[in-house]
């Protein structure tokens, strides 16, 4: 255990002057104080959970390229509004009655594979994947833009864009009364 | 009668065992620990599904919390030799060695150019309740973030020769119109590839 084996070994011939034997037991109930102590201060200061990243990629603006036309059909609009309230419209503004939603999984994630799945149903080839537009309004939390972008990668929506709102938009938030 | 005798032990435990465990943590702890900095935005990040950990090194931060950027950059080489730079830019500063070496230990910092030297002699004692006033970042296309962010990007360019990343860590009630400055500074000198610093969500909502 603790002790050392301090017996030096087998007797010597003949009656020699021997040290005496001192014990080399440590008390090290102190140590182990201070040892536990330490422990518990490294753990409150420790953060254990990193950050992560979250990619993003904004479209290049400084080469003006012919614009691509979003195809209506398969594109879904998301207006982030205020108090953590969106509101969604497939499709032109204005066309369709664009849809009030909460963020989580029975608001906007269900809406984005129910609408994902619609376009997939009615287009062919290239054009099965659907285009998200994102619009964040003035009074939309960046945690509400987190939640949007990742909503994009839970529901596999490979294309999507944070666009400018439309002061028509922010209208239709208004009357909607989710702007402030 | 003879009385029965409780043989009596010692009290004394070998704690051999428990010590080495209590180093054992307390090296692991120690290894790991990681200084936490100060950061005087007070940002509190959104949670996010995204596993993806950030990277230590070769990164500029730049957080926003209360309407407000601060800017920190990883490299302290790349810390000194912008503040050179944003000094010539800015009134002709300079600044002294003691200056330097406190801006070079400060992992983050919000103050604009013309109150950055009187942050520096600031005693230590007083940083942490300086109400930093952060960074202008004003839609013209030469605010102080922008050079920051520029002259950190060549500095690291012309010592290490490579780009640095950049993230940005907004607090959660950020609203957009902030968070939309600091994407369109980044966006006017070219820089389209960025991470937004999140935590990991525990549990699926």
């Amino acid at each position: 255990m603790a002790e050392l084996d301090t017996s030096g070994g087998g007797k010597h011939k003949g009656g020699k002057i021997r040290s005496k034997k001192a014990s080399t037991r440590v008390d090290l109930t102190a140590m182990v104080d201070l040892a536990f102590l330490l422990i518990t201060f490294f753990m409150y200061t420790t953060t254990l959970q990193k950050p992560k990243a979250m990619n993003l990629a904004m479209p290049d603006n400084s080469v003006k390229t012919t614009q691509l036309a979003i195809a209506a059909s398969r594109s879904m609009t998301i207006l982030l509004g205020a108090n953590n309230k969106l509101e969604w419209y497939m499709g032109e503004a204005g066309k369709s009655a664009p849809t009030v939603d909460n963020y989580g999984k029975e608001g906007i994630r269900k809406a984005l594979i129910e609408n994902a799945k619609k376009v997939a149903d009615t287009h062919n080839g290239d054009e099965k994947l659907m285009e998200v537009v994102i619009k964040p309004s003035e009074h939309s939390t960046y945690e509400n833009l987190v939640t949007t972008l990742d909503e994009m990668s839970i529901t596999n929506i490979q294309i999507y864009a944070i666009v400018p709102i439309t002061p028509m938009e922010v209208a239709d938030l208004k009357t909607n009364k989710i702007y402030q | 009668m003879p009385r029965v005798k409780v043989a009596r032990k010692s009290t004394a435990i070998d704690m051999t065992a428990m010590c080495d465990v209590a180093f054992l943590l307390l090296t692991f702890f120690i290894l790991t620990a990681k200084p936490k900095t100060d950061d005087p935005s007070k940002a509190e990040v959104p949670a996010s599904t995204q596993k993806i950990p950030v990277a230590d090194a070769n990164m500029i931060t730049i957080s926003v919390g209360m309407d407000k950027a601060f800017y920190s950059v990883t490299e302290q080489d790349v810390r000194v030799a912008v503040l050179a730079e944003m000094g010539k830019k800015y009134g002709n500063q300079t600044f002294t060695p003691e200056e330097t070496r406190r801006f070079e230990l400060t992992p983050e910092f919000g103050v604009p150019m013309n109150q950055l030297k009187s942050f520096l002699q600031l005693p230590s004692a007083q940083v942490a309740d300086y109400k930093q006033p952060g960074i202008p970042a004003d839609t013209t296309n030469n605010n102080e973030l922008f050079d920051w962010i520029k002259m950190s990007r060549q500095a690291e360019l012309g010592l290490h020769g490579k780009d640095l990343d950049v993230s940005i860590k907004a607090d959660r009630k950020e609203e957009y119109p902030m968070v939309n400055k600091v994407i369109s500074v980044l966006e006017k000198q070219k820089k389209f590839k960025f991470q937004l610093i999140t935590s990991l969500r525990t549990a699926q909502k």
